[in-house]
């Protein structure tokens, strides 16, 4: 009894809607990620490294523009288009001589990238932690049912649906998408029926790139931004990615939810070991549909 | 139009086409026929760019484009209609068509469904779950968004039932009336003689014959040689 009175008090259970704001940014990073694997078929372990470029970049911009509401919104944008641009040079420069290679070879380069990444960071940033406070109006709480929800875990959880939205608009709406998922399946015949596959391709990195750089921009107040966040979030990234479906975006959705909800509810339910239940799930999914929940495209 | 000269290719280490030569003009529907494993869809892959040739030359309008890109072969206005077919099974009948790079505005969707009437009913079905005839359809029709001046058509009417090879002919037919210039695979000589003007024989990756439809018609040694009949 007391244990289910635990379970229900207005604390946890608002800790759990924390919990499941944090899947948006889940989400966010690995639907960039089976973009990539599933269309461009990159295993992209530099995913991580872009995500951290991201908050790095937020914190930058936040303290450039001196804080404040606007500075936010500022960084929000400029972030992810920064780790865009990066993404851009890295596909044009080096990925696009690259399809034709076999996936251990993309596997390594992008390994080195990560490397390389990091290193750049502790160049740039230094080793020290950094900080982002939250603008004052987004500072206090909402009452979500009569439970107190931090309102930048409301903004987080508003935010979640509408990447998703964006993402099923740009994949089943545009031109663009509908030519992604053809080259996803076949990228011989799409270029056999007139079209430059390499710009859908630098399209698709840039925009899976943004998205860890939109992840990395959103976790920044929520953490602390320093060298070593990419690790955590890049085995976790991929786990839900292979979990999901590889490069099915819903798969990434629902891959989020699985593995943000397991996490907050085995808080929940075992405050010291609920860490593990994320992977636990991970495992018992593997089992019983070793392709992932969701259609893969590979 | 298109002039093929000496070209040689290969899959990795294995030699396939040894010293194949075509050409076709304007306006003309030419065969390319021969056994399974004869070599013509390596052929017509190295025609439209998704195979390099070793040596030899892809002439196309007076241009070299030897070793070009599929997509810029296109843009040239050749396109290649594979014997598999290959359609874009996870989006609909209407965006197959739809996605294709159009070179100038001659072909669209309508003009495409007026062709194939029976791709119209379906615009909006996953294409994925058509029927053969129904995707041997889409695939030629795909390629026309195009505005193709040169079809490369890989077996267009294997594995169809014979009703539905008639009517296919039949838009061959009218896509040579509308000005397309056409290599047509086949494996089968009878049906074949009803659509090209001329035709060449392929065997084990060399030319072995050349000849108008008629005098292949009536040359029975070089039938029973290199074709089933
Ligand atoms: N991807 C490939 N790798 C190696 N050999 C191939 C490949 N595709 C076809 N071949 C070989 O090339 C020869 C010609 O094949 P193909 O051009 O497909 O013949 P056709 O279209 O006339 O049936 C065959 O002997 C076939 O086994
Ligand atoms: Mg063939």
């Amino acid at each position: 009894m007391e244990f289910l009175s635990h379970l229900f008090s207005s604390g946890t259970l608002s800790q759990f809607l924390v919990g499941l704001s944090r899947t948006t940014i889940l989400f966010i990073v690995s639907s960039g990620l089976s973009l990539i694997l599933g269309i461009l078929r990159i295993p992209n372990v530099a995913h991580g490294s872009l995500y951290m470029v991201g908050a790095f970049l937020a914190y930058s911009v936040i303290h450039l523009f001196g804080g404040g509401v606007a500075a936010f919104v500022a960084a929000l944008v400029i972030a992810p288009l920064g780790v865009a641009a990066l993404g851009f040079v890295l596909e044009r420069g080096f990925f696009s001589h690259l399809y034709e290679r076999e996936h251990l070879m993309l596997l390594l380069l992008t390994f080195s990238f990560a490397l390389i990444i990091g290193d750049l960071v502790k160049i740039v940033w230094g080793t020290e932690y950094r900080s982002v406070t939250l603008p004052v109006v987004l500072q206090g709480s909402a009452e979500i049912l009569g439970l107190p929800l931090p309102y930048y875990n409301l903004v987080l959880l508003l935010v979640g649906p509408v990447i998703a939205v964006f993402l099923w608009l740009v994949i089943n709406r545009t031109k663009m998408g509908k030519i992604a998922r053809a080259a996803a399946v076949d990228r011989e015949m799409v270029s056999a029926v007139g079209i430059n596959v390499g710009w859908v391709f630098a399209f698709t990195f840039v925009l899976g790139c943004f998205l860890a750089g939109l992840g990395g921009a959103l976790i920044a107040p929520m953490t602390n931004i320093s060298l070593g966040m990419d690790h955590s979030l890049i085995i976790e990234a991929f786990l839900i990615v292979i979990m999901g479906g590889l490069g099915n975006v819903w798969g990434a959705l629902l891959g989020s939810l699985v593995f943000g909800l397991t996490q907050s509810l085995g808080i929940l339910v075992w405050p010291k070991f609920g860490i593990v239940f994320p992977y636990l799930a991970v495992v018992a999914v593997l089992v019983f549909r070793p392709r992932g929940l969701l259609s893969s495209t590979w | 139009m298109l002039e093929v000269r000496g070209i040689h290719t290969y899959y990795g280490q294995s030699h396939i086409l040894f010293d194949v030569s075509l050409a076709l003009r304007k306006g003309e529907i030419v065969g390319l026929l021969g056994r399974n494993g004869a070599g013509k869809t390596t052929t017509m892959k190295s025609v439209c760019g998704m195979l390099r040739p070793m040596e030899g030359t892809v002439v196309f309008e007076g241009e070299d484009v030897t070793g070009r890109k599929p997509f810029e072969l296109v843009r040239r206005g050749i396109c290649y209609v594979p014997d598999d077919r290959r359609i874009f099974s996870d989006l609909t009948v209407d965006d197959n068509l739809g996605i294709v790079h159009r070179r100038t505005r001659e072909w669209d969707r309508e003009r495409v469904y007026d062709l194939f009437p029976a791709l119209r009913e379906i615009a909006g079905r996953r294409a994925g779950v058509l029927s053969g005839g129904e995707k041997a359809m889409l695939a030629v029709g795909r390629a026309l968004m195009s505005s193709p001046k040169l079809l490369l058509l890989d077996e267009p009417t294997e594995g169809l039932a014979p009703l539905i090879v008639l009517s296919l002919e039949r838009q061959i037919l009218r896509l040579k009336e509308a000005g397309i210039s056409i290599l047509l695979s086949e494996q089968n000589l009878k049906s074949s003689l009803r659509l090209i003007d001329r035709a060449y024989i392929i065997d084990n990756g060399r030319i072995r014959y050349q000849g108008t439809a008629k005098e292949l018609e009536n040359n029975e040694e070089i039938q029973r040689m290199h074709l089933m009949i």
